[in-house]
């Protein structure tokens, strides 16, 4: 890994850890990366409740801090639920995931914690996966008779009904949202770095190369060569005019016909300002 | 709903005795804020508790979802709004952490330096709230003149009083002036001992305090550790667990401090490990103010943080850094961190999963409360219906962090 520049808390050092935890919960692992200093291993589904029980009992990680649920649409099985074990003796911390789907319920752990007991509950509430084994599943965070998963990527950002208290009911009352203005998110990334939209003008930017392209290898493809210079030279053009100076001024021309002098208009209006003036102006 | 059951007790004697059950908040002053419990009681004995929580429930971590990284910071000032920068030190460090960033030293040092102030800003308050739940009115309102003095050195820092969002990926967001690091100085070495010494006069030895919270709640270590406690909450069951000592973040490796541990596990060491953490938090803070280093406050790297003002009327380069960080913001590699932090009320953890691009993919928050609160029940069990109070000032919940 390139060399640590952040300081994020340091705690013991992970060499060698994934291995041995690899090795010890044996076919139980599905998958295990080390990435950013953080040990993540998946297990199955099933026997996340024994894989848990094993690094607790024989690995020293004895507090579960968080259950995070985590939802990932396009997946078969969209939903991830990540256990954070700490090891107060080792100071390590390890990360245990498990996936699963809207159907298919994760054994509970609150048998090894009870401290799992609300986590489960939240990741239930909001993301609607089901913990087998859990006697008191019940929503905790979102509101008495709340419908839906909110956490969910597809649960809109307003959600679908919100509540205000009525002067004629004397009641708080629950209706569908209703916005004066739609959620605007606006995309900030820039068309050369991952936008998946065509900018005006840029279709063409994108049209194929043609298969057979046209060129001009050799002179003569151009019409150019030898042949072609011979035949430009007998057609001479006429030479330019010579430009002499007459010494002549030319004048304006003389009148052809004589024309009598107009008369001179009569009455007050002379341009269109006056002729425009209203008649009844006072 | 299994918490309003009506159980009849198994008396004979033609006697039928049975539980009942009380409601004890959302609007309750002992509840620190939008608490809910509905309270099994036998006479005056709690049997059980169901704390129901989400009141304050906001969608915090499905707003974040939809913003840039730097857009979100502010969100964490408002989940535990009694102590704003230590909740920001998670986010920006699990940022950090996946863009492998390095901070400079002078940044260290002023984060380390306020987080502690936010922690004695913090403990201010809920000593005082919890000496006022049992009974005491004078001692609040003398810490939370301390506490005031805590958010004015917020506000010369930041601009703000509560809502600072002055820590940020890469640093902090402006220099702080000498003024205000000697005003500080000066401040840890006076009036807070004095004032905070003649509060705790009142309150530690005092016979009242003692009856009220000696004995009450006791965990053993154990339990501690299986419910998933934290901070002096674990402390306080003597476990010497304490994240800035084992696993060091910014430059609390260089810090001398102790860690209080209690030795009853009760509410009232839960109280005196906070008092203690006070004493200790001022000797990190007179540590910060004498080795902090002159130097820039933040990341020069410009794919981060952003460029002085006075840059960018020089540079196009600095503008267009200016302009990409507040517009686009800034891209995080895909991967993801779990960075936990010692917040004033124990670990407060951020689960952040990038998909490479500039908006967070999932951020879930690990709130402290969370799991202190649901050994509520437990703890409260066989004790009278006057030491929950007792027992959740003990516990220092802030609902904007718990429920999120």
């Amino acid at each position: 890994m390139a060399k640590v520049l952040h300081s994020a808390p340091r705690y013991a050092t992970n060499e060698g850890v994934r291995d041995a935890l690899c090795a010890a919960l044996g076919s139980m692992v599905v998958d295990s990366i080390e990435e950013f200093g953080e040990i993540v291993i998946t297990v199955k589904r099933e026997s996340i409740e024994d894989a848990l029980r094993l690094l607790r009992d024989e690995h020293a990680y004895q507090q579960l801090m968080e259950i995070a649920g985590a939802d990932y649409p396009s997946r078969p099985e969209r939903f991830e639920v990540v256990y954070m074990l700490l090891s107060l003796t080792k100071n390590h911390r390890v990360m245990v995931k498990v996936s699963t789907d809207e159907a298919t319920p994760v054994p509970t752990v609150t048998t090894l914690w009870p401290v799992a007991g609300w986590l489960e509950r939240e990741v239930f509430d909001m993301y609607g996966v089901m913990f087998d084994g859990n006697t008191d599943l019940r929503r905790i965070l979102t509101d008495y008779g709340f419908e839906g998963h909110p956490f969910r990527k597809d649960f809109p950002l307003t959600g679908y009904t919100e509540l205000r208290y009525s002067e004629e009911e004397k009641r708080v009352v629950y209706e569908p949202v209703e916005l004066a203005q739609d959620f605007r998110s606006f995309d900030f990334t820039s068309p050369w770095e991952g936008a998946d939209y065509v900018l005006p003008g840029d279709e063409k930017a994108d049209v194929p190369p043609v298969d057979d392209p046209k060129v001009t290898e050799k002179p003569s493809d151009t019409g150019a060569g030898a042949k072609a210079d011979e035949k430009a030279e007998e057609k001479v053009s006429a030479g330019a005019p010579a430009e002499e100076d007459t010494g002549i001024d030319t004048e304006a021309p003389e009148t052809t016909e004589d024309q009598p002098d107009r008369k001179a208009s009569e009455g007050d209006v002379h341009d269109t300002k006056g002729a425009t003036k209203p008649e009844d102006k006072e | 709903m299994s918490g309003l059951t009506y159980e009849q007790s198994p008396t004979t004697e033609g006697e039928e005795i049975s539980n009942y059950t009380i409601n004890f908040g959302p609007q309750h002053p002992a509840a620190h804020g939008v608490l809910r419990m509905v309270m099994e009681l036998d006479g005056e004995i709690i049997e059980r508790i169901d704390p129901h929580v989400g009141l304050l429930h906001r969608g915090t971590e499905k707003l974040i979802e939809y913003k840039t990284y730097l857009q979100a910071l502010p969100y964490f000032d408002r989940l535990d709004y009694c102590s704003p920068l230590a909740q920001e030190y998670s986010y920006v460090l699990a940022i950090e952490k996946l863009l492998n960033v390095e901070v400079p030293e002078r940044a260290q040092y002023l984060r380390v330096l306020f987080a502690e102030l936010t922690r004695i800003c913090n403990h201010m308050l809920n000593i005082g709230a919890h000496v006022m739940d049992v009974g005491a009115m004078t001692p609040n309102l003398w810490v939370f003149e301390l506490r005031e003095d805590c958010l004015n050195f917020f506000e010369r820092a930041s601009g703000a009083r509560m809502h600072s969002a002055w820590f940020r990926p890469g640093g902090v967001h402006q220099d702080v002036p000498l003024k205000l690091l000697t005003d500080i100085g000066d401040w840890v070495d006076g009036r807070l001992p004095e004032l905070f010494g003649d509060a705790m006069s009142l309150v530690t030895d005092n016979r009242i305090f003692k009856q009220r919270n000696v004995d009450i709640a006791v965990v053993s270590k154990e339990d501690a550790v299986k419910w998933g406690f934290s901070g002096p909450m674990i402390r306080a069951a003597g476990i010497p667990w304490d994240l800035r000592k084992s696993q060091p973040y910014d430059v609390y490796d260089r810090m001398d401090f102790e860690i209080p541990v209690g030795t009853n596990s009760d509410c009232y060491d839960r109280f005196m490990v906070r008092v203690k953490e006070v004493y200790e938090s001022a000797k990190i803070i007179k540590q910060c103010l004498a080795e902090m280093p002159e130097g820039p406050i933040a990341s020069e790297d410009r794919k981060v943080s952003p460029p002085k003002r006075a840059e960018m009327k020089q540079s196009m380069e600095a503008l267009i850094h200016h302009f990409k960080l507040y517009t686009e913001g800034f891209h995080v590699p895909a991967g993801e961190v779990y960075v936990a932090t010692e917040s004033p009320k124990g670990e407060f953890g951020v689960y952040l999963v990038s998909d490479g691009s500039n908006k967070p993919y999932r951020c879930k928050i690990r709130p402290t409360a969370f799991s202190h609160l649901q050994a509520m029940d437990f703890m409260s069990k066989g004790h009278m219906l006057p030491d929950a109070t007792a027992i959740l000032g003990a516990i220092d919940v802030v609902f904007g962090e718990c429920d999120r």
